[in-house]
């Protein structure tokens, strides 16, 4: 019993997220949003849609809509390979897969490295930062993977049935 | 485990529970009650209320609480039933589902109602035992009916004489202090506690109850085991009870047994009087349910939906491998057991896939057996007199569908019975029966399920339609046909309706319904004869998990096409072509002009054919309208599992779902009117950019 307590105290305190790369940049996810990892492959593409939804593909008999995050962040560098990566995410009851150049860890980080994200640029709203990670020199924007695929201009999700 | 994890059991069952009761109660013979239907009825109300009891939702065990000593009254013959008692009996079990449904989506449920049904209910308690006593006290007077063995009357005797008051002794054994003071608030409720004492080996509670000591034990078993409870006879009263058991036995039992529990009852101290038939009876219930669940198990659609999801992947998988080795073959390499292998796993995984997708059908009796509810209420209303008659109640529909139709279904059964079927007076001067009949049907036609509201009312007249439609602007003309006419109730804001009645007009109409069926990829039809009757049929797909598709090549993606919207396909001549005001196209077939939907313009597909001529135009058809679909390529006919796009994104235009095809990826359905009225959006957007006619059209030419 007290070891679960204890245990849940920790994962309380000390979160564990998901590092991915987009062009130079770091970036986190909560690790608990994330469902799997798997390769980019062909996807279907949908007509009208925005052009950061790459379109939907079949993972194991369900359809997911495929974004990719380094047009949405407006990267230079687009390319799909053989490295390229997508996460697939679990959000508000909807199964949603991201495009990232590569994951490369999965990184423990306690309270006091999470600091507070500053105002940021046009391309990435504040709202859908949860903090700026600090580990020794490296920096790793956390983003609240939620409220961004979530979001109006993600154009994810109907608001007009959702209401 | 949470006990809210039960809940959904719970609601599940009162749900199906009170449906029960519903239909028992309509089926009820007023002058000459089935005491198994008012038991049947009698428990239903007791199991809500147990379970009620259970999970804390004081409201609705209150209300079945009252309900069900009423029931109790009414199976023990002590209370004469009446139409009126009988609705009142059916107001109840509404307002007991609204409160289900109330606690079911974590509200409170309506004071007011409950407050009001508790009155009511208690108000005819009153009213009726005060009656049934009367009649009890001239009955014994009266010859006993000899074909039974005088169970009813006797016992009338009984409980009027019990109704008095009578006063009992409950005693528990080797009960907690907690449980105990449950058990002291449940008595309260079900008389007057004069007095209590004792200690946890053995607690006394003397009761003032009219309710009979098998329910009390009934009532208490919820809480503790029968063995904890001994219910006899209070000294005072002892003589009474007495003679009530003497008959109340004798009905079954030798004469012989008759001294022995004659005797024992007034001795009052020891012997729990009651034991012995609520042993007997008990089991009874219990058994009936042990056979209702052992040939169905509820399953949560999650679950089905799943298995279908793997087994479709499972097809995928199988015609892939079918695939490969086809290759193999072909640089004959083959190997005819693995041959047969393919064929065998082939052959079984379409069985497999047949056998998962029957799970999710079922009979369309859950649809039909809200019916002879709906029928009784509006006729009512309408001081008609209806005869309902149901076909077809076995055949099987996809779950999704069954939900979906109810709606359009009660709104066609009421329009029915408000617009087609006369007054029972005027029925009789038209020389019909007074009665009128109205017709439930389903069955299985080709790949389609066929339901019919028919009835033999006055039939829809062909003048007032057109001069109604007239008068609401729309297009006519007297030489339309007789099922063009009908088709017109189907026009929004159309109404036959001479005034806006209880049943009909409240701004629900037959455009809604239609929408509805529809939506749901059926149509709908009517038959109409004057002076003979209507019918209206409802055609519907099997399924909507599966569909029979067209598969389309657009550049290099694949489209699949409802095959039930396709009428026929053709290579488009330019001199059938015609460009119209502004950048619309019509294609000329046969001497119908049919607008022209040019998919890669709609879905922006690049590197297709841009020549109309060159390309395939699929004629197609949606919401009643005929389109001119122009594609690249057509692929092939097959069999598609349906797939949700909004699960996990949102709503596309000019798409209606998705699909996996047997390579693994994910084609589209396309929607055909949301396709037109994308390629309308699309032209007018493009307009100001290039107003350059497409050069590949003729002008129209005018006529």
């Amino acid at each position: 019993m007290s070891q679960v307590h204890k245990e849940a105290v920790l994962e309380a305190e000390n979160r564990e997220f998901l590092v991915f790369s987009l062009g130079e940049e770091e970036y986190a996810i909560d690790i608990l949003k994330v469902q799997e990892i798997r390769g980019y492959e062909n996807v279907t593409r949908i007509a009208n849609a925005p052009d950061f939804i790459k379109g939907v593909t079949n993972l194991r008999g369900v359809i997911v809509p495929i974004v990719d995050l380094r047009i949405k962040f407006h990267l230079d560098s687009v390319e799909y390979g053989g490295q390229t990566v997508v996460i697939v995410v679990n959000v508000a009851d909807r199964i949603v897969g991201i495009v990232v150049d590569g994951v490369s860890d999965v990184m423990m980080l306690t309270p006091e490295q999470i600091k507070p994200a500053p105002e940021f640029g046009v391309t990435l709203s504040s709202d859908f930062l949860s903090g700026l990670g600090s580990l020794d020199d490296r920096m790793l924007v956390l983003v609240d993977i939620d409220k961004l695929l979530t979001s109006e201009e993600m154009a994810l999700v109907d608001t007009t049935s959702n209401q | 485990m949470d006990i809210t994890d039960f809940f959904d059991t719970f609601f599940e069952e009162a749900e199906e529970l009170l449906a029960d009761m519903e239909q028992h109660l309509l089926e009820l013979d007023i002058d000459d009650p089935d005491s198994e239907q008012l038991n049947a009825i009698f428990r239903a109300a007791h199991s809500i209320k147990g379970g009620a009891g259970t999970f804390g939702f004081t409201v609705l065990q209150k209300t079945t609480h009252i309900f069900e000593n009423l029931l109790d009254y009414a199976r023990k013959g002590e209370m004469t039933l009446r139409a009126d008692l009988v609705d009142t009996f059916l107001e109840a079990k509404d307002i007991m589902h609204e409160q289900l449904n109330a606690y079911r989506s974590e509200e409170e449920p309506d004071q007011e109602a409950f407050e009001r049904i508790c009155q009511t209910l208690q108000q005819i308690a009153l009213e009726e035992i005060g009656e049934g006593l009367e009649a009890a006290t001239s009955i014994p007077a009266q010859p006993a009916p000899v074909e039974e063995p005088a169970p009813v009357q006797p016992q009338e005797t009984a409980e009027s004489s019990s109704s008095e008051g009578t006063g009992l002794v409950v005693a528990l054994l080797n009960v907690g202090e907690k449980d105990r003071t449950l058990l002291v608030e449940e008595l309260e409720q079900l008389g007057t506690i004069e007095s209590q004492s004792g200690d946890e080996k053995r607690y006394e509670v003397v009761l003032d109850s009219s309710v009979s000591g098998d329910d009390i034990e009934a009532v208490m078993c919820f809480i503790i085991e029968p063995e904890q409870i001994e219910i006899r006879p209070a000294a005072g009263a002892a003589a009474a009870p007495a003679e009530v058991q003497a008959p109340n036995q004798a009905s079954e039992p030798t004469a012989a047994e008759k001294p022995v529990v004659a005797p024992a009852a007034p001795a009052a101290s020891e012997p729990p009087v009651q034991k012995p038939e609520s042993k007997t009876k008990k089991p009874e219930p219990k058994s009936k349910k042990a056979a209702a669940e052992s040939s169905s198990i509820r399953v949560s659609v999650d679950k089905v939906d799943q298995i279908i999801n793997l087994v479709g992947e499972l097809i995928i998988t199988q015609s892939m491998l079918d695939q490969t080795v086809s290759d193999l073959e072909d640089q004959s390499v083959g190997n005819s057991s693995l041959q047969n292998g393919m064929s065998l796993l082939q052959r079984n995984a379409r069985d497999l896939q047949e056998a998962v997708m029957s799970i999710r059908m079922i009979p369309m009796e859950f649809v039909f057996s809200r019916f002879p509810r709906v029928v009784r209420d509006t006729a009512g209303k309408l001081n008609k007199e209806i005869e309902l008659v149901t076909e077809g109640k076995s055949t099987e529909l996809d779950k999704s569908l069954v939900e979906r139709i109810t709606d359009p279904l009660t709104h066609l059964v009421r329009n029915s019975l408000d617009h087609g079927i006369e007054m029972p007076d005027v029925r009789e001067a038209k020389g019909k029966p007074r009665t009128g009949k109205l017709t439930l049907s389903a069955r299985h036609q080709g790949g389609n399920i066929l339901i019919e509201v028919r009835d033999d009312g006055a039939g829809m007249d062909r003048e007032v339609l057109l001069k109604k439609a007239r008068e609401s602007g729309l297009n006519v003309s007297d030489t339309m046909s007789d099922e063009e006419v009908w088709q017109l109730i189907f026009a929004p804001g159309f109404s036959t309706a001479k005034e806006v009645t209880d049943v009909s007009g409240r701004g629900v109409g037959m455009d809604v319904v239609k929408r509805n069926i529809q939506g749901m990829g059926g149509r709908v039809e009517i038959q109409s004869k004057k002076e003979e009757g209507t019918n209206t049929r409802i055609v519907l797909p099997l399924t909507l998990a599966i569909l029979d598709g067209m598969s389309i090549k657009v550049g290099r993606e694949t489209f699949i096409l409802p095959l039930s919207t396709v009428l026929e396909s053709l290579q488009p001549a330019q001199e059938d072509m015609y460009a119209m005001a502004g950048d619309d196209v019509v294609l000329k077939v046969r001497d119908e002009y049919l607008p022209v939907i040019a998919i890669h313009e709609a879905l922006d597909v690049k590197d297709a054919i841009t020549d109309p001529t060159k390309s395939i135009a699929v004629i197609v058809q949606g919401e009643g309208r005929r389109y001119a679909m122009l594609v690249d390529e057509l692929v092939g006919q097959q069999q598609v599992v349906v797939k949700n796009l909004e699960d996990n994104y949102r709503k596309v235009p000019g798409i209606s779902a998705a699909t996996i095809l047997g390579d693994g990826s994910v084609a589209l359905i396309l929607d055909i009117s949301g396709l037109h009225r994308l390629s309308r959006v699309k032209k007018e957007s493009r307009k100001p950019v290039n107003n350059q006619p497409l050069s590949f059209y003729k002008e129209a030419e005018p006529s």
